[in-house]
């Protein structure tokens, strides 16, 4: 078993990782303490509890679609489908795979550190997560099933007969979300004092590439957003089983008085948004960072005002904890307090739309190839927008009121948080996955998953936007005899269920794939895609332990130093020596106050 | 160049679909047109946004594909143009909020002159309440709620004793007059929707929360259930019927008054002289139909039809055969034992003993099956 190294324990010389290599498969595969591996790990758990996602998903999709049909969906369970699927694909799946997995394999290599400066807290967060992954599904084995009380978990209908999984679900639930947080937060620490500590030679915090932006300041969000969650969590945990009352005032269930009293719903609902709002762009700012990147790389072209798109995921990021209250305009709040949420969250649109038009602009006059990395983060750009533009519906509070808690509201998160960061997942795979194996991705198979994925996802999603503006409820189990809805609607949702179910089944295509190439693909260079970044120039591929071999890399220029004018090649890695060309461009502000008084 | 084309053809897809879908908000029958106009200036903004975006990159994918020998241009920032487009950015947001907060401003200033009903949600089922000739609700609170008080009203406060309420689903306003809602909830969230009002609110155990609308077109329009609210939130159905003023009168002065309710014992319910009509207007007042159907399809409970005479599986196994006595001892004490199949959470509803006749008879008349059907039933299960 691997410990950290004591101070003073005898390294050996070429290594400086900040702990020995590993000896045997158990400490270089299971037991690892080195941050690609770790990354891995993360990745193939938060895929495999992904795939639990999805077919809960379709589940659901057969009862919309086809209601009655498959005896076993009782409403029960339809409820525990709906909550378990929203749970796990923006917690288990999104948080982790970006943060854990991206995070943790992009991070060092990007700012040429030889490791996360706490390895063993590293493994520990990757250990955490997956007893956390345990607990979850373990919820699927207890008596009364897992609960059912939506992945919102608003009390007190979670804790009370009457919502599926009331006894042991929503415990587990709540115990897997704080062991969950536990994870976060070491890992989060992790990649906070990495990005600022461990940078090599010459890289400055803004020739660090968008990617370590994005995920650096999702980090910081969350070490901020999960402690509302985890005391929310604590609370609604100790209302449950010891009868405090924190969220649950003076209440009658089942026709029983019951002993809870003085508690406030609307706290639970405050804290987990002041939580939740942030979790979006969580999993969002991650997404924007490395579709810069593919972007910037896949388009032969530096990425489009550079500086600009800092400020606006700092700005985001900042933003962000100030608008949580918008998922509550119809919970009952202060009706005031709307004026102030609609506002900031409308404010926020500005640096969000920023970010579009420099995407947009770095493709002008580029030399776009469209592979599979750059297909995923053009249809990136479409979703996104889509689900960005909804946004501006239902953050604006008079458009809200009647779209709340309707298929508009299911359409909105799902196109932007859902498939539009799930895009650029997929795309960062295809474009890292060289790296992280030595081996190419079959491209052909990637591209039939890329057009069904993109193009489906975005069937299954518009029409669900009309729904919404109908007036069709959000978490029905079915719409028996409600007469305002016409029979076309229900056409709608069995195609609806079709097509949701041809898009699943061709992420099997996607699963095939990362199995196969990682032992049977083409075999890749160090540097299939050309790109300037850190990452790519590592001395081995895959990188070995400590990345960097002897010598810690020196870096002479930012990350988008592509078509330079005058260079031999249209990139300059991020590391050649400053003879092979002109480092970051000076801000244009800067030269134009210079040549002001001529 | 294919996705260039697949651009175009969402673009076109989605004008396309937006032009000839079916589905767009229900006929509004309320004063909040403002809603509905906020809505069109979001959509129009947004829209023509989305489509040019789409287009330009579908642009640039044709215009700036790869070729051999090309290399892309030299540009990492624009002010001028980065400038433009912030303050471009930040009108058209300004554009879509104020008219926005305009409409809210209303939404939050309520009316002076408004008729004042009270929603009260409880698992599955709605109820309301007017607060009678002095104007005044009632006191409430969670611990006088009892199958003969469902509302909480303090028994010993004086405004509440001419309240007037409505032990069922469907209530009734007057055509043109604003309505102050004021809503609460006995056990868990709910949210008091009706599509074609647009204004909604969620209720909330432990506080009132509130929202106005003025009904504007007379008809009977379906209330719903629009914040989960456990296992028979699609179930938790109302109706508010608007009508002529002078039609509201007669029916408003038909309403009991809580001291009324609370004096006498517990009537038979109007509507038929039979057992079986009196146990079919006891099913819809107690809120049994929230959960089961006479139509032969299961809800949160067992459907009615077919269920006396039938052999049922209980939670822990054992059998036990649906006649008089079981369900009079299981609407007595729902919690002693659970249907297998079905979630434990039927409350205990007070009936007094005719009542309790009336009910198991209409039970009894919607039909046993026969012998061979309880028994494929039991296979099944």
């Amino acid at each position: 078993m691997n410990s950290p190294a004591p101070t003073g324990h005898a390294v050996p010389p070429t290594d400086d990782a900040g702990h020995p290599a590993p000896q045997s498969f158990l400490t270089r595969y299971i037991w690892s303490q080195d941050h690609k591996v770790i990354a891995v790990q993360y990745a193939c758990t938060a895929i495999a509890v992904g795939v639990v996602g999805v077919v809960l998903s379709n589940l659901m999709r057969l009862q919309l679609g086809f209601p009655g049909q498959f005896e076993f969906i009782n409403a029960e369970r339809y409820y525990q489908f709906v909550t378990m699927h929203g749970m796990i694909m923006v917690i288990y799946l999104l948080t982790a795979l970006f943060l854990g997995g991206f995070g943790n394999y992009l991070i060092p290599l990007m700012v040429g550190a030889r490791d996360m400066v706490f390895p063993y807290l590293n493994m520990l967060s990757f250990w955490v997560y997956l007893l956390s992954v345990v607990v979850l599904m373990a919820s699927f084995f207890v008596a009364g099933g897992p609960t059912g009380a939506g992945w919102t978990l608003y009390p007190p209908q979670s804790i009370l007969p009457g919502t599926p999984g009331h006894a042991g679900g929503i415990v587990l639930m709540l115990v897997s979300l704080v062991i969950f947080i536990v994870a976060t937060t070491m890992g989060g620490l992790n990649y906070v004092t990495t990005v600022l500590q461990a940078r090599c030679e010459g890289m400055t915090l803004l020739r660090m590439p968008l990617t370590v932006w994005g995920i650096f300041v999702a980090t910081i969000l969350a070490l901020l957003g999960f402690p509302a969650l985890f005391v929310s969590g604590v609370m609604l945990l100790l209302d449950r089983t010891m009868g405090t009352s924190f969220f649950m005032p003076a209440l009658v269930s089942m026709g029983q008085v019951t002993g809870y009293k003085g508690g406030s719903p609307l706290l639970f609902q405050h804290l987990f948004w002041f939580f939740g709002h942030p979790e979006v762009y969580i999993v969002a700012l991650p997404a924007f960072g490395i579709v810069s990147d593919l972007i910037s790389v896949h388009a032969r072209k530096c990425i489009f005002g550079y500086r600009m798109m800092v400020w606006a995921i700092v700005a985001i990021g900042a933003l962000s904890v100030v608008v949580w209250a918008h998922h509550m305009f119809v919970s009952g709040m202060n009706p005031y307090f709307g004026f102030f949420f609609a506002t900031t969250t409308l404010i926020i649109a500005v640096p969000t739309a920023i970010k579009v038009y420099n995407w947009i602009l770095t493709l002008w006059r580029g030399d776009i190839h469209l592979t599979v990395p750059m297909l995923f983060a053009l249809a990136f750009l479409c979703t996104f927008l889509i689900g960005g533009l909804t946004g501006l519906f239902l953050g604006n509070v008079s458009v809200d009121i009647p779209l709340s808690g309707t298929y508009f509201v299911v359409a909105h998160f799902h196109m932007v948080m859902g498939v539009a960061p799930l895009l650029v997942v997929f795309g960062g795979i295809y474009h890292w996955f060289p790296k992280v194996t030595g081996r190419m991705l079959d491209d052909r198979l990637g591209r039939l998953h890329f057009w069904i994925t993109f193009l489906g996802t975005y069937a299954v999603f518009f029409p669900m936007h009309y729904l919404g503006v109908l007036g069709m409820p959000r978490r029905y189990y079915n719409f028996d005899g409600y007469q305002f809805i016409p029979p076309s609607a229900f056409s709608m949702n069995e195609l609806i269920t079709v097509v949701a179910l041809i898009v699943a089944l061709a992420q099997l295509l996607f699963i095939a794939n990362l199995a196969w190439s990682a032992w049977r693909g083409q075999r890749a260079d160090a540097n299939p895609w050309r790109a300037a970044s850190l990452e790519w120039q590592t001395p081995a591929t895959p990188p070995g332990h400590g990345n960097w071999g002897p010598r810690l890399p020196v870096v002479y220029r930012w990350a988008y130093a592509y078509g330079e004018p005058g260079a031999a090649e249209d990139f300059i890695a991020q590391n050649a020596p400053p003879e092979a060309g002109p480092g970051e461009p000076e801000p244009e502000g800067q030269s134009e106050v210079r040549g002001a008084p001529a | 160049m294919i996705m260039a084309v697949a651009l175009l053809l969402i673009v076109l897809a989605s004008v396309l679909f937006h032009v000839f879908n079916p589905w767009w908000t229900t006929p509004l029958a309320s004063n909040w047109r403002l809603m509905d106009d906020t809505l069109t200036i979001t959509l129009v903004i947004t829209g023509i946004f989305f489509i040019v975006i789409n287009l330009f990159v579908a642009y640039m994918l044709v215009r700036f594909r790869h070729r051999e020998g090309h290399r892309a241009a030299h540009e990492p920032e624009n002010r001028k143009l980065e400038r433009w487009l912030i303050g471009g950015t930040t009108v058209g947001i300004m554009a879509l909020l104020a008219p926005g907060l305009v409409v809210y401003a209303n939404y939050v200033r309520e009316p002076h002159d408004a008729l004042v009903l009270e929603v009260l949600a409880q698992q599955w089922q709605w109820r309301f309440r007017f607060p009678g000739e002095d104007g005044k609700l009632g006191a409430t609170d969670a611990r006088f709620v009892s199958a003969t008080n469902p509302f909480g009203i303090d028994p010993a406060d004086p405004p509440g004793q001419d309240d007037l309420l409505i032990a069922a689903n469907e209530v009734h306003l007057p055509l043109g007059k604003p309505v102050l809602v004021l809503m609460r909830s006995n056990d868990v969230l709910h949210d008091f929707f009706v599509p074609n009002f647009r204004a909604r609110m969620n209720t909330v155990p432990g506080q009132v929360s509130r929202f106005w609308f003025t009904p504007t077109v007379a008809g009977r329009y379906e209330a719903l259930c629009a914040q989960l609210c456990g296992v028979g939130h699609p179930n938790m159905r109302g109706y508010v019927v608007v009508e002529e003023p002078a039609d509201y009168k007669s029916w408003y002065a038909a309403l009991p008054t809580f001291a009324g309710s609370q004096a006498k014992a517990p009537e038979a319910p109007a509507g038929g002289g039979t057992r079986v009509e009196q146990g079919r207007a006891l099913a819809d007042a107690k809120g049994c139909v929230a959960c089961h159907t006479i139509d032969g399809s299961p809800r949160v409970g067992p459907t009615w039809k077919g269920l006396y005479g039938k052999t049922e599986t209980m939670a822990d196994g054992s059998t036990a055969l649906i006649d008089e006595a079981f369900l009079r001892s299981f609407i007595r004490d729902p919690q002693a034992r659970h249907v297998k199949g079905f979630p434990p959470v039927m409350p205990r509803i007070e009936l007094s003993d005719e009542e309790l006749a009336a009910l198991v008879a209409y039970i009894q008349s919607l039909g046993s099956p026969p012998a061979q059907a309880a028994a494929e039933q039991k296979a099944v299960r």
